[in-house]
């Protein structure tokens, strides 16, 4: 183990690792018959990197990028997402999400729950959702921020029916994607990519049956930090290099931190790298400057998402085996 | 057992406990430890104190010192209705 707790850690041989994956996302396609895969790109660092592996294991004309806007995304992330499949020299198909969220009820659905709180809110005004709380020692809960025409914020804690109404909406966004990818894998006869980091997969920073589901998860083995040395490894842009984590899946701005996580993802990613290695709190806050009641939150918190997002990372259960079948 | 303890209690057992109808959950027993209240248990928790109570649940009130037994719970709510 190094003996300093920092950026060192995340060290490897990323030509020996680049060489691994596509190796593994070979070996799926072998194992499956599939001819090549479909990468839903956000223009952020994680479907980034997976596309940019995608292409280096089964070639460029094997891979089929996809732009799965809808009407809260950023205008940046398909700018960025379309810039990066040029790139690449990856066919590409943008597909405008919003009229089939609109059909089924994603934003009205959404603009009732926060109705509840806001009465005057109308589609037009921005929101996003914030985790408040558990830092300080106490629990977390959320909290709902919306911006009217104006400019002018306003802000609630949201109370549990319609948090989850909120949540529940929004996660159409992601279930609607992913059947858009699995449309085109079929298609294709493709297999799909999912693209979340360690972190978001240890910490279950996922839908399920959204972006949760997929064929292969290139980097779900992977620090944030080593995502970012990877594309940087492999020498793309440098605006994709510099992309700062968001959701997207809300209208305001939101970091992953200030909805999900309970410190910016280079401290998160060292603090989940920390507990993995049985790292102390006191050596933990000293490396990130913090408290060590504050990394001993840390530590509960990462525990607790675990226990808590279990859920998401449960398969169909059956209530006695079919052994007839071949392991999948 | 006082009205407020028989009230939380119940909805507890009803709302965290169903399915789990060997549980018997103690006056100490910590909601935590037993991992019922992760960030949507504890808003519903909360959402179900302010209805049920009538009471105003501030967010630096939603601490484990206020919420995570049933006697911890019991004194808030008595403290708040006070």
């Amino acid at each position: 183990m190094p003996t300093s707790l920092n950026a060192q850690v995340f060290e490897l041989d990323y030509d020996r690792e680049i060489e691994r994956i596509c190796q593994g996302m070979r070996d799926y396609n072998r194992r499956y018959r599939r001819r090549g895969a479909v990468v839903a790109m956000s223009g952020g660092i994680d479907s980034s990197v997976c596309a940019a592996l995608c292409t280096k294991a089964f070639g460029p004309e094997r891979v089929q990028a996809l732009l799965l806007p809808e009407q809260d995304s950023s205008q940046a992330s398909s700018s960025l997402g379309g810039m990066l499949a040029e790139y690449l020299g990856l066919d590409y198909i943008a597909t405008d999400l919003s009229p089939t969220l609109e059909a089924i009820g994603c934003y009205r659905w959404r603009d009732e729950a926060i109705r509840t709180l806001f009465p005057d809110y109308r589609p037009e005004w921005k929101i996003k959702i914030a985790i408040s709380g558990g830092t300080k020692g106490g629990f977390h809960y959320f909290r709902l921020i919306v911006q009217s025409p104006d400019g002018k914020l306003h802000e609630k804690r949201l109370p549990h029916k319609a948090y989850l109404q909120i949540v529940a909406a929004t996660n159409f966004k992601q279930r609607i994607r992913k059947t858009i990818e699995y449309f085109h894998a079929d298609r294709l006869n493709y297999s799909v990519i999912g693209t979340p980091n360690r972190v978001e997969y240890d910490q279950g920073f996922f839908v399920k049956n959204g972006d949760g589901s997929a064929d292969i998860k290139p980097i779900a083995h992977l620090y944030k930090t080593q995502v970012y040395a990877l594309a940087r490894h492999m020498g793309l842009p440098e605006a994709i290099c510099t992309t700062t984590p968001t959701t997207d899946t809300y209208s305001l701005p939101q970091g992953q931190d200030e909805f999900y996580y309970a410190l910016p993802y280079d401290k998160m990613d060292l603090a989940l790298w920390a507990h993995n290695h049985g790292v102390a709190a006191e050596r933990l806050a000293e490396a990130l400057d913090i408290g060590v009641e504050q990394a001993e939150l840390v530590y509960a918190d990462i525990e607790a998402k675990r226990s808590t997002t279990r859920y998401l990372h449960s398969r169909p259960v059956l209530v006695e085996d079919v052994t007839e079948l071949p392991t999948p | 057992m006082s009205q407020v303890k028989t009230a939380v209690k119940e909805y507890i057992s009803e709302n965290f406990l169903m399915w789990q109808s060997d549980m018997e959950l103690g006056d100490d027993t910590s909601l935590l430890d037993l991992g019922l209240l992760d960030s949507t248990g504890v808003i519903e928790l909360v959402s179900f104190l302010e209805d049920e109570f009538g009471i105003q649940v501030e967010d630096e009130e939603i601490t484990p010192e206020n919420l995570d037994t049933l006697n911890k719970i019991c004194s808030y709510v008595s403290r708040k209705t006070a």
